[in-house]
């Protein structure tokens, strides 16, 4: 299983050094985005707004985090669509599962990349130190990647079910979730009926707790707790719904309909 | 006799109200080339998806070396390959990198020595180092066919494997596979909609129209029981009549 996984890894990191395209989601998007934000918090600095930020580059960096775990793993795989693959892959002997494992190594391995990077410019440009947030940020971190691959894990499935015409929504699906995982403001803000929303989101806990552990220094435990349950949640649903998925797709003759488009 | 590599039984796959395969009844020997040749839209594709676990029969039931694919996944499909004209490697890679990856899932412990002979059997020993998808279409279908190679398949599958290849490459690959199969025991069930094709190629052909066998046998028992000349005539008879042959009108 580890040599069949690591083959695939092996194929994904072939592509990041053939494609300038698929480089450019690792450094140049992310850094990007950075400058802007940063540039923003700069200013609203000077206009005296204390903790904001330090709150918006830690959100920035963290949503990031998540943003790329989940495109790591619907993109690679709507890759393989692309280039008529999927099918040679299909026959090849792996178990299902391995194929969004390896995709979701090389989201771990981009969302470090990323993520150092980030680090190191936030630090240089703004004086940020992320590490700031001490200990904390190593789980903050691993439970934002776990909710990356719940929510890749269902995109993947919506690309098997709806072909290139999903594609929108790999792109697009972090994005319903932002508004309400209190990314760049406190639950507290959204109004009473949407915050039992937000807090079926792992990734809120790690938002509130990122502010937290800024404001003071000291990590909320039973924050990080909640966040890890509900991410093991979340994964065995996202499991379910690609293996529920699979079996339509396979039903329906759908899989080598999208796999010779 | 051996054990037969497939057995399919009763085999059925309606997609909503389309009936695309119905009740396919047969086995494929282990050094026996089966090939299925019939009209297009006749279920050829859909027989082989199905074989290869890619599309789940609406009924009947596949034995591939004894087993059910669906609970042997890995240990089946490490025995066998496909290929296909409408299926092809990550154009974006070099051939190398390609051929490389597959071995390794393929659990290749050497593969760069298996990848050189493989590229030399096919004579395309040069484009090793090229990206892909630069490659002709003549050069990608035999990397492809690399490809299905790395494992020394038991069963290939191949559907319209030479669709892109001029004769001359064509007859290459024909000659290359004959060379595979005269060293040791390989099934193979072949689409074509090349009758020259079939006949060179094939021990067996079944003739498929509307996800039905409406003949089986060699050339010359089908030739003889349909009463025509030649594979092409007894086709084109098929095709037009939608039924057997002898009992249009
Ligand atoms: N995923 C699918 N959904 C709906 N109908 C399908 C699907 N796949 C195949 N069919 C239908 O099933 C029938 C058999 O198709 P199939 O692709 O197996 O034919 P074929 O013999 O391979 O034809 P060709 O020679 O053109 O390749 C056709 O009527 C086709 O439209
Ligand atoms: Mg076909």
């Amino acid at each position: 299983m580890i040599n069949r996984v690591s083959a695939l890894v092996l194929r994904y990191m072939y592509l990041y050094r053939r494609s300038l395209a698929r480089l450019g989601e690792v450094f140049f998007w992310p850094v990007m985005e950075l400058l802007v934000w940063g540039f923003l918090t700069m200013y609203l600095e000077s206009e005296d707004v204390g903790m904001t930020v330090s709150y918006l580059l830690g959100a920035i960096i963290l949503w990031d985090v998540l943003y790329r775990a989940q495109m790591a793993i619907s993109l690679s795989f709507t890759e393989e669509i692309w280039v008529r693959n999927l099918l040679n892959l299909f026959v090849a002997p792996l178990r299902t599962f391995e194929i969004p494992l390896a995709t979701a190594s090389v989201g771990v391995i981009r969302a470090l990349v990323s993520l150092t990077l980030l680090s190191v410019l936030a630090a240089v440009l703004y004086a940020f130190d992320i590490t700031a947030v001490g200990f904390a940020l190593v789980p903050f971190v691993a439970s934002l990647l776990l909710f990356g691959w719940a929510v890749g894990l269902v995109t993947m499935a919506l690309v098997l079910r709806f072909g290139q015409a999903a594609e929108a929504l790999v792109w697009g699906v972090p994005f319903l979730i932002q508004p309400f995982s209190a990314v760049f403001y406190p639950v507290s803000i959204l109004p009473v009926w949407l915050q039992p929303l937000a807090w079926s989101l792992p990734s809120t806990y790690v938002f509130e707790g990122m502010r937290a552990a800024l404001a003071s220094g000291v990590l909320d435990g039973s924050l990080l707790a909640m966040a890890f349950v509900l991410n093991v949640v979340y994964l065995i649903l996202g499991t379910l719904f690609l293996g529920l998925t699979l079996k339509t797709v396979r039903e329906k003759g759908y899989l080598s309909r999208i796999g010779m488009e | 006799m051996s054990e037969p590599v497939v057995v399919v039984e009763g085999l059925s796959k309606s997609f909503g109200g389309v009936e695309a395969v119905c009740g396919l009844n047969f086995t494929v020997g282990p050094t026996e080339v089966l090939g299925l040749l019939g009209p297009n839209g006749a279920g050829k594709t859909t027989t082989i998806h199905m074989l290869l676990g890619l599309v789940t029969p609406t009924a009947g039931r596949v034995r591939l070396f004894g087993m059910e694919l669906d609970t042997n996944r890995v240990a089946v499909l490490s025995r066998l390959n496909f290929s296909s004209a409408y299926i092809a490697l990550p154009s974006n890679l070099t051939v190398w990198e390609n051929l490389n990856v597959f071995s390794r899932l393929y659990g290749l412990k050497k593969p760069r020595k298996k990848i050189e002979e493989l590229l030399e059997l096919f004579e395309i020993s040069h484009v090793l180092n090229r990206v892909t998808g630069g490659l002709s279409s003549g050069q990608q279908t035999r990397v492809n066919l690399c490809k299905s190679f790395l494992n020394d398949p038991e069963l290939l599958i191949l559907d319209e494997p030479t669709a892109s290849l001029d004769p001359d490459i064509a007859d290459k690959v024909h000659q290359v596979l004959n060379r595979i199969r005269n060293e040791r025991d390989m099934a193979m069930i072949y689409t074509s909609h090349n009758m020259a094709e079939i006949e060179k190629m094939c021990d067996r052909i079944a003739f498929i129209s509307q996800g039905r066998f409406v003949l089986e046998g060699t050339t010359a028992e089908l030739l003889a029981q349909s009463g025509r000349a030649s594979l092409e005539e007894l086709f084109i008879a098929i095709a037009r009549d939608r039924g057997l042959p002898g009992e249009a009108p």
